[in-house]
């Protein structure tokens, strides 16, 4: 089987211009979307309580709803999670000073629904069991999302620190826009639908980012090669021929990520939801920026042949 | 022709009998049993205790499947979960007569069911996270500012009587936030109550002011000072709640420091948080007070007292030993005037002691009530929910002074350090607040656990698949790679006791998925390079050797970020960066290394190679066939 029979190489660099903008309006949006809607994100960052409890048999949310509020708790989130029988309650944080109860008062009242659930003729329904708890003071929060930044922050540096080091600083400024803006592609993403932005997404983020970086690396290191390789070929003729000549790995290994992903989406329960969501928004975009984008902004910024030969041209002139 | 030198092959080969070994454990499961452990830590488990288990459970006819007597606790392995509960209820009874006065906890448990000689080895289970097994996870923020204001407390009461005692008139000792304040009438006292702190208040800095007529010394601890009274804080803290802890009867407690101020509790298996975090915020108290000599000595007295009828103004406490004595109500000292308790020796008689260094307040109390009771008995008492024990009960030979108490006498040197441990431990150093908490039910554990595998499987599944069909031999040998780096990684994971948590099965299953792409890279290069003419076993060696560069650079990228996230990472994201980075360097290993060997064991050998089995190669300018 072979699924790529390329003759010549694909003129990619002819439309860089359109892609780069395809690219910017796709950005703009996110960005559009990040600050319009803005992230919803969990309680691990924001504070508060969550709970997950489950029923025996698929309650009402509305009575619960109503019972919680007639109990002093005001934006309480209640919805069903994974399955009808689920329910997922978060409780925001209060001034109240004993926000560590929080979750004791919620089952208590959660009670009182079952208790009171024949009133209008309906069966009874029993007090559910709980099957998490999560509470997050205000402090916490606020140290994640700082601890969250300083870890895109080094990521940053640690891949231009290294891309500068192997290749060229050209290479390294080039791949790490690419593929930024893939992480705020995938942010827009999670804001335009106001998915959950919660640890593991923002780990799945990093992760999509890295994953990515390695891709523009795969295309840069042929970029090299076909410099020192091939006398006479133009800049953008090299770029050409370094993507052709990457392409069927690129959407194989891109492809086989995926099905671990998509397993991990069908398989992986609520729980890892939105954290393989994240990765497939972000293996789907980083195909397309690391070697669309990376590559044109490589080519803008002036790449040429003997920026990788100058090595060689010094030993020359020491011989004569 | 491409061959491994034998040293690669027996590194590669040891490699993967290695990983096997420390997989395994994971494949036996997990046998039902029953743990017990010491509360008290005057009471230690021993080959003793476990003999009392023993002969416990063979009373009750109840068949143990093994008996493990670890460093602290005494595990019994049963067959199934009913006998697991009637083996508790049957030790229960037997070493803890009295309910209220448990000196084990027996808890139930699960051991691995892996044979001894991997155990031997240390080849055991991956450790699973709380997200996986279910319990609780709480993060208590320590009070700081709480315990320089207690220290402050007592320090102010240290400088009232440093100032009596030498004589140096004040118009009052007062603490103002984070400060003592001394009132003074005239600057010449101030200067002498100056000297008299800087000798005796070596942690005090101290600042003149002035507030109306009155002049003022303003005292406030030194920063190495405060350093030092929240290390010990927060050390002392941990140490309060182990023993607590220790009540709950939770198999595998975790309690870590975590920051400077922060302190980690990790309860599997428990899901009545409302009593856990009872136990959690309980003080306990030490008091001393004086023995009824008089009344301990009459055996008629002693006999009314332990039927629960002690004469008024005692109460009646049984002495380790099992020796009944009569302790007077009335408090001489309690716990707050202790500053340190250290075990050590004593300077005459080389017994194993106990050294007490009391504030000077406690000092001067105890100086007068010993010059007053030589001969007499004085018992030292830990309160807790309101019950007492009598740790120790000495004899006072003579008048003590200086605030530095000895307890001495019938002691080993464990039991002096575990004298001075629960004095030490006996109350929290400063207040704390629970500022992060988590319940996992144990069936979303166990669901958690199945989705995860599942996903891994299935995904793994379908890779190995399209590896096969796509690239034929070559396909299966990644295949072969993919499955030693999960196994590698796998066998790291249970060999370092990393804790894995669902993240962390999800980047195993990542890691999976994105360590095929060493061997797409090779593949591709060994295609490409016999599209490009050159003989099997030369395209080999290049394509391997062309695709390791790259390989390299694309994955210190992705190391890059496991490193991030490591640093900057907490809790459930702190697991998944360490498997990313342990499937990076396994992935590797397995991709090039393991791989390559395989290669050269089909292929290496045959001289006259005509084609490589990696699917069909298209050359342009051929007609497709």
């Amino acid at each position: 089987m072979e699924f790529f029979r390329i003759r010549k190489d694909i003129p990619f660099m002819r439309h860089a211009l359109v892609f780069n903008v395809i690219s910017l309006l796709t950005f703009l949006m996110a960005v559009f979307f990040l600050a319009n809607r803005g992230l919803h994100f969990s309680i691990e960052f924001t504070g508060g309580t969550l709970l997950e409890v489950n029923y025996a048999q698929a309650p009402d949310l509305e009575k619960l709803r109503k019972q919680m509020e007639a109990d002093g708790f005001t934006d309480t989130q209640i919805q069903n999670f994974g399955s009808s029988r689920d329910v997922l309650i978060r409780v925001p944080l209060s001034k109240d000073a004993e926000t560590s109860k929080v979750g004791d008062r919620v089952m208590a009242s959660l009670a009182r629904v079952g208790a009171g659930g024949t009133a209008d003729g309906a069966a009874a329904i029993a007090a559910p069991t709980l099957k998490r708890v999560e509470f997050v003071g205000p402090q916490v929060g606020k140290e994640l999302a700082s601890d969250g930044a300083m870890a895109l922050l080094l990521v940053v540096c640690g891949i231009v620190l290294y891309l500068a080091m192997r290749f060229e600083w050209r290479f390294a400024i080039s791949a790490i826009i690419a593929n930024l803006h893939d992480v705020v592609i995938i942010l827009g993403f999670f804001a335009l639908f106001q998915w959950e932005f919660s640890l593991p997404v923002l780990a799945a983020v990093l992760a999509v980012l890295g994953y990515s970086v390695n891709e523009s690396v795969v295309v840069f290191d042929r970029v090299r090669e076909t410099f020192k390789k091939k006398r006479g070929l133009t800049t953008p003729q090299v770029l050409d021929h370094a993507i052709t000549s990457t392409i069927s790995r690129t959407i194989i290994t891109h492809g086989c990520t995926q099905m671990m992903v998509t397993s991990m989406l069908i398989f992986g329960g609520p729980a890892l939801h939105y954290f393989a969501l994240a990765l497939t928004i972000g293996i789907c975009f980083g195909i397309y920026s690391s070697v669309l984008v990376a590559s044109p902004l490589v080519m803008w910024m002036g790449v040429s042949r003997e920026q990788f030969i100058q090595v060689k041209v010094e030993k020359q002139e020491a011989v004569v | 022709m491409n061959r491994y030198p034998l040293w690669k092959n027996i590194t590669v080969l040891i490699a993967v009998v290695l990983g096997l070994l420390y997989t395994i454990p994971n494949f036996f499961g997990e046998a039902p049993a029953v743990q017990v452990a010491s509360v008290k830590s005057t009471h230690k488990v021993d080959a003793k205790l476990m003999a009392q288990v023993q002969d416990a459970l063979k009373a009750a006819s109840v068949v143990p499947q093994g008996i493990v007597l670890d460093l602290n606790s005494i595990r019994v392995r049963l067959a199934d979960t009913d006998t697991q509960l009637k083996a508790k209820d049957v030790i229960e009874k037997a070493l803890n007569p009295v309910v209220a006065e448990a000196t084990y906890s027996v808890a139930l448990n699960l051991v691995s069911n892996s044979p001894n000689w991997l155990t031997g080895i240390h080849a055991l289970p991956m450790y699973l996270g709380l997200d996986l097994r279910g319990g609780v996870h709480f993060l208590l923020q320590v009070d700081m500012k709480g315990a320089l204001t207690k220290r402050l407390d007592s320090i102010s009461a240290d400088l009232r009587s440093l100032m009596r005692d030498k004589n140096i008139r004040h118009g009052g000792i007062g603490r103002e936030g984070q400060s003592v304040a001394i009132r003074f009438r005239e600057a010449d006292t101030r200067e002498k109550a100056r000297v008299a702190l800087a000798d005796n208040q070596p942690d005090l800095l101290l600042v003149d002011a002035q507030e109306g007529p009155d002049l003022k010394l303003v005292a406030t601890l030194k920063p190495e000072a405060q350093k030092r009274i929240q290390e010990f804080a927060v050390k002392q803290n941990i140490t309060t709640l182990h023993n607590r802890i220790n009540e709950l009867g939770v198999a595998e407690p975790v309690i870590q420091q975590q920051g400077a101020d922060r302190i980690v509790v990790q309860l599997p298996g428990v899901q009545d948080t409302a009593k856990a975090k009872d136990i959690l915020g309980r003080t306990a108290t030490l008091e001393v007070r004086m023995v009824d000599d008089e009344a301990s000595a009459n055996p008629g007295i002693m006999e009314q007292a332990a039927r629960g009828q002690p004469p008024p103004g005692t109460e009646y406490y049984v002495e380790r030993g099992g020796r009944g004595l009569l302790v007077k109500k009335q408090v001489v000292l309690t716990g707050e005037r202790l500053t340190d308790a250290q075990p050590g020796f004593d300077n005459q008689t080389h017994e194993a002691a106990v050294h007490l260094s009391l504030d000077s307040a406690g000092a001067r109390i105890f100086k007068d009530v010993t010059r007053e009771s030589v001969g007499k008995r004085m018992a030292i008492l830990l309160i807790e929910k309101g019950k007492g024990e009598v740790v120790t009960a000495p004899v006072i030979r003579t008048e003590i002074g200086g605030g530095r108490v000895q307890i001495s006498g019938r002691m080993s040197t464990m039991e002096a350090n575990d004298v001075a441990l629960l004095l030490r431990a006996g109350s929290l150093a400063a207040p704390m607040e629970i500022i992060e908490e988590r319940t996992i039910g144990p069936s979303l554990g166990a669901d958690n656990i199945a989705k995860g595998f599942n996903s891994t499987l299935w995904g793994f599944a379908a890779i190995a698949t399209f590896m096969m069909a796509y690239y034929l031999l070559f396909g299966l040998v990644s295949v072969v790679a993919l499955s030693a780096n999960m196994l590698l990684l796998v066998a790291l994971l249970s060999l370092l006791q990393a804790t894995l948590t669902l993240p962390g099965i999800a980047a195993i299953a990542l890691a999976l998925g994105m360590a095929i792409d060493s061997n797409v890279l090779i593949n591709e290069r060994v295609r490409e390079e016999l599209r490009n003419g050159s003989t099997p076993q030369a395209a080999i060696t290049a394509g391997y050797e062309r695709a390791w560069a790259t390989i390299l650079d694309s994955n210190v990228t992705t190391l890059i970020v496991g490193i991030a996230l490591l640093i900057f990472g907490s809790g459930p994201i702190r697991g998944f960066a360490v498997v990313h980075c342990l499937g990076i360097l396994t992935s590797l290993f397995s991709s090039v290394v393991l791989s390559r060997a395989v290669v050269n064991l089909i292929y290496g050998r045959r001289r006259k190679l005509e084609a490589l089995s990696i699917g069909q190669i298209w050359k342009p300018g051929l007609a497709t066939k």
